[in-house]
């Protein structure tokens, strides 16, 4: 029996290689599937959407009107910080306007988050994060800078106060948990791509676009940290809450939210790291400031331009990932001190003056309301000469070793793929589903299978699915070595923990600059930023489940006379197994997310289909296309999961 | 003696978890312990009634899984039992509205729990003045009252330590201080000391007892501990398998327990730590007595005073009048554990 199973799996490998092989022999249905079986969902998506933006009434007002009104209420706000930060106050438009009252000057806002630095942790942090934003103003970003951080000043709080409500509605209600929580799930797989498109749609091109696709984006973390760390709040915090006779108000307040303070803040960084995240995405959808230039950098292959741009938005992310994480661990130190507000409140009387002293200063000298063009560096040409140089100089070696890897690992695993007759994928689909989650799974999977032939996107799945599965197990190969070697020694542990964190700052679109100045655009270019993208959560999954393994467990290894090789490969990765699942799992979903965004270095998958969508306005055809990636990410999820909780039944780690 | 007022009754209350609690428990009939188990419910709490009095300390005592929090969490109805009455003060709790229950908590009862349950973004003076601050009292008041208690529990000067910079010990006494500053008739403890480390845990019992000799509350304590209940105790109810076993004092748990089980729990109890005085007392009174000691006091604690004095003791009762006579022998007799 159990001999026949493990020959199952390369018996049927066998089979595939015969019919790759045979495929231009086979009837060409089994290869494309027919017109026949097509059902033009994205024809009535489309439809649908239009008769929404059209006629659609909720009976008051129409669907128009509201998102006209939501519109408004994040276009106001929206202004404010622009008038606060870039524009000033102005009379006139276009060309002729005439500043009335300037912007706050480029010395207030980085001693304003000078002081929110110390405030936050201490004179060093402040420092850091002052010299980040020197760093902007030295190298002539700090416009767009200063727009991009306007659009996260918004969507960071819409983010953060919609996810809080709900997370909190959830947690109260379990009929609402159980709605919200597949939708959550839906929209955290389905690439942010997707929904882009129906945005579009229904908010039209521009910066209150933008922001919507953000919050979107960025709130679901929020939702599930809340409600996590409101069910986390030890349930004798809560008697103790009732046996005073809190009413559910001063429970919440009082007693729920303050307890579970830290790890909300854990999720502010998430939002505010995710919306950083989607700069460049938005700025496919009318958003400006940083993400428009390395967006406008990559069309045009201005390298130099992306690279600073790029650059710029690391250092912003930097200082607001560091200036939150601050805020969260940030600990209550001693008494409130007396006296009136001035006395209590030091900093924010420092900056309040400054921003009024510099901005009449600058009406007189403009180097203190805008930083002097004189004085500000460029690395345009640094950049653009080391590429240059590189791709004169090093020419037949990369391009020698992109052929290599093409010829004989990217194409012969895409032909391979593509041969497979679709109804024999999806049979071994059905099986492998079968045999972690029974019929439930398998039924699961055969349906999301069968959603993507018959919406005519099998091809482009195909395609996806070969390149984020070569770029995932690629990331698994790198990564899952670093992950050993930094739980084996302390000093590895910290440099690789650093350059992990480092890797996980950085906004997705800004590993595509260096690759695609190297590698130019094509599958490998995609290959190698979704590599790197993807890299950290195989490193750290495996360091964390190596690290967590019961130290008895190593002893008892040791005592029994194992090497140090046979205590890591009979012991510790056997018992990290379940980890090293889960950190796979996660290098799956951001590979996913990732090809995405390589559609535009010209991939053909499902990436490029939404890509295409956008350019066109294309509802139905984004949406049907994004589903399709969410179908994906949703086989991998479940598969992978389902062999996780097998792999932890086996060990008996299941049940706490 | 004139037995003390009921405070808190508590009638044929259940508590059973499952699927169908309510089936289990119609037609008035109560289901067995296997008809419990064998639906796949759980009896926490089964027919449990019990009378706590005015002013004393009764403790409820079993092992892990008993049904001990649970039982108490019914009585200040954190739970809801899925049947049965329980009468505070003579009202129903069960048929109280949620406005009135909140009333009820916030003025008449307190709690202390196991692991504390303090808030960690309050200083030991916030959390102590929190109960007052949910009441609405103003911010001058509650610290004051807050003041007050803190250094009831012997943290005078801690006030504005936030509680991980405090001992478990020292966390506890905060909790304390915390169930008592809104002055509660009523008072639950659930295994307040059960977290701490032996030598921590006697010196909180011995201030517990302390500070009930000053404020005589009416007392819920919970325990697993038998020597703790056994200290502390006025009565002490034991529980099995959700069920109350007997009810007595310690002296009657020890000289008469109820079965196999209580007396298991019994057996290593040293009876000079429970028997009292009045029980081996000799009726009338001594011609030449060498002092007086009262009915109510345990042997262990006069003991030495008795034995070593060539006279007798009077023994008095709560009035102080003397109602019969202790001599050494019958002393040493319960030391020794020897029968007559
Ligand atoms: N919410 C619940 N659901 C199901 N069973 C419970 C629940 N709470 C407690 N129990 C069960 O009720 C019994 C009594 O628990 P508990 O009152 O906590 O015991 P104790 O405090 O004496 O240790 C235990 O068997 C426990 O497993
Ligand atoms: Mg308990």
């Amino acid at each position: 029996m159990s001999r026949t199973r493990a020959l199952l799996w390369p018996v049927l490998f066998g089979v595939s290689l015969v019919l790759a092989f045979v495929s231009q022999h086979l009837p060409p249905w089994l290869l494309t599937p027919p017109q026949a079986m097509m059902i033009d969902l994205a024809g009535t998506t489309s439809a649908a959407m239009k008769w929404l933006v059209e006629d659609a009434t909720f009976g008051m007002f129409t669907v128009k009107e509201a998102t006209r009104a939501i519109a408004t209420l994040i276009e106001v706000p929206y202004e404010a910080a622009r008038i606060l930060l870039v524009d000033g106050i102005t009379e006139g438009k276009g060309r002729r306007a005439s500043t009335i009252i300037p912007p706050i000057s480029w010395i207030a806002v980085t001693a304003a988050m000078v002081a929110l630095g110390i405030y936050a942790r201490n004179l060093k942090l402040g420092l850091l994060i002052g010299a980040l934003f020197l760093y902007l103003a030295v190298f002539g970003q700090w416009e767009s800078a200063m727009v991009t951080l306007a659009s996260i000043l918004i969507a960071v709080p819409i983010g953060v106060v919609g996810g809080l409500a709900l997370g909190i509605l959830a947690f109260l209600s379990p009929t609402f948990s159980r709605v919200l929580s597949p939708i959550l799930d839906l929209m955290q797989t389905v690439p942010t791509f997707a929904y882009l498109v129906p945005i579009l749609f229904l908010f039209g091109f521009g910066p209150v676009a933008a922001l919507i696709a953000t919050v979107i984006y960025a709130m679901p973390p929020m939702v599930r940290i809340t409600t996590l760390a409101l069910r986390q709040v030890p349930p004798e915090l809560q008697e103790f809450g009732r046996m005073v006779g809190c009413t559910p108000g001063q429970q919440m307040r009082k007693v729920l939210l303050p307890t579970a303070l830290p790890d909300l803040m854990v999720g502010v960084n998430q939002v505010i790291m995710l919306s950083l995240n989607m700069v460049i995405i938005a700025s496919m959808i009318g958003a400006g400031g940083l993400g428009f230039d390395v967006l406008n950098a990559l069309r045009s292959l201005k390298i130099g331009d992306g690279i600073e741009a790029g650059l710029a938005i690391t250092a912003l992310a930097l200082a607001l990932d560091q200036l939150s994480q601050a805020l969260a661990a940030r600990s209550h130190v001693g008494a409130p001190v007396q006296g009136s507000w001035i006395k209590r409140h030091p900093k924010t009387v420092a900056v309040l003056v400054l921003i009024v002293v510099t901005g009449l200063a600058g009406l007189v000298l403009p180097w203190v309301q805008t930083y002097p063009r004189e004085a500000m560096l460029s690395t345009r040409s640094f950049w653009s000469d080391l590429v240059t140089y590189v791709n004169v100089n090093y020419f037949d070696q990369i391009e020698a070793f992109k052929d290599a890897i093409l010829i004989n690992l990217l194409l012969p695993v895409k032909r391979f793929l593509l041969a497979l007759p679709w109804p024999w994928v999806l049979a071994l689909l059905t099986l492998a589903a079968w045999q972690v989650g029974r019929g439930r799974l398998a039924g699961l999977c055969l349906a999301l299978g069968l959603f993507i032939v018959v919406t005519g996107l099998w091809e482009q799945a195909v395609t996806t699915v070969y390149l984020c599965g070569i770029s995932v197990v690629i990331a698994a190969l790198i990564g899952v070595p670093l992950g050993i070697w930094a739980a084996a020694s302390n000093t590895a542990g910290k440099v690789i923990g650093a350059f992990i964190d480092m890797l996980q700052t950085l906004p997705s679109f800004v590993y595509l600059i260096p690759v695609i100045m190297l590698f130019r655009v094509g599958d490998f270019a995609a290959m190698i930023a979704v590599v790197l993208y993807a890299l950290a959560p195989a490193v750290r999954y495996t360091a964390h489940g190596l690290r967590s393994v019961q130290s008895e467990l190593i002893e008892a290894g040791i005592v029994c006379g194992c090497t140090r090789w046979q205590v890591l490969t009979r012991v510790r990765l056997p018992m990290a197994l379940p980890d090293i699942l889960l950190g796979v799992n996660q290098t799956i979903m951001l590979a996913l997310s990732m090809l995405v965004i390589t559609a535009l270095v010209g991939t053909r998958d499902l990436g490029q289909e939404v890509y295409a969508a956008l350019a066109t306005a294309d509802v139905g055809r984004g949406v049907m296309a994004g589903l399709a990636v969410a179908a994906i990410a949703i086989i991998a999820d479940r598969l992978i999961a389902g062999a996780t909780a097998r792999a932890k039944a086996r060990l008996g780690l299941s049940g706490e | 003696m004139i037995e003390r007022p009921v405070k808190l009754a508590c009638r044929h209350v259940w508590k059973i978890y499952g699927p169908h609690p309510d089936r289990l428990l119609a037609g008035g009939k109560a289901p067995t312990l296997n008809e419990i188990r064998g639906s796949n419910h759980v009896g926490a709490v089964r027919d449990v009634t019990v009378d706590v009095r005015e002013g004393e300390i009764f403790v409820i005592m079993g092992l892990s899984g008993s049904g001990k929090s649970t039982l108490v969490r019914c009585l200040s109805r954190l739970i809801e039992p899925s049947g049965g009455e329980i009468l505070f003060n003579g009202q129903d709790l069960l048929k109280a509205s949620p406005a009135e229950m909140i009333e009820i908590r916030r003025h008449r009862m307190g709690m202390v729990f196991q692991h504390f349950a303090l808030l960690p973004h309050l200083t030991v003076l916030q959390n102590v003045a929190f109960p007052l601050e949910i009441q609405g009292v103003a911010r001058e008041a509650r610290e004051a009252r807050a003041r007050e208690v803190t250094a009831l529990v012997g943290l005078k000067g801690r006030e504005d330590y936030f509680p991980r910079q405090l001992s478990g010990g020292q966390q506890q006494r905060v909790g304390i201080a915390r169930s008592l500053a809104v002055e509660p008739e009523l008072w639950f403890l659930d295994e307040p000391f059960s977290a701490l480390d032996p030598l921590i845990r006697r010196e909180m019992q011995d201030e517990f007892l302390r500070i009930q000799n000053q404020l005589h509350k009416t007392i819920v304590f919970i325990t697993h501990d038998f020597d703790e209940a056994i200290r502390l105790a006025d009565r002490i109810a034991i529980m099995k398998d959700g069920a109350v076993v007997q009810v007595a004092t310690p002296e009657e748990l020890v000289l008469a327990p109820a079965d196999d089980y209580v007396a298991a729990f019994t057996a290593h109890v040293p009876r000079a730590k429970v028997v009292t005085i009045g029980r081996i007392m000799s009726a009338g009174v001594a011609p030449q007595v060498a002092g007086q000691v009262p009915a109510s006091a345990r042997v262990e604690d006069v003991a030495d005073r008795i034995e070593s004095a060539a006279l007798p003791y009077a023994v008095t009762d709560a009035e102080g009048a003397v109602i019969g006579h202790v001599a050494a022998a019958a002393v040493i007799d319960v030391l020794i554990g020897r029968n007559r």
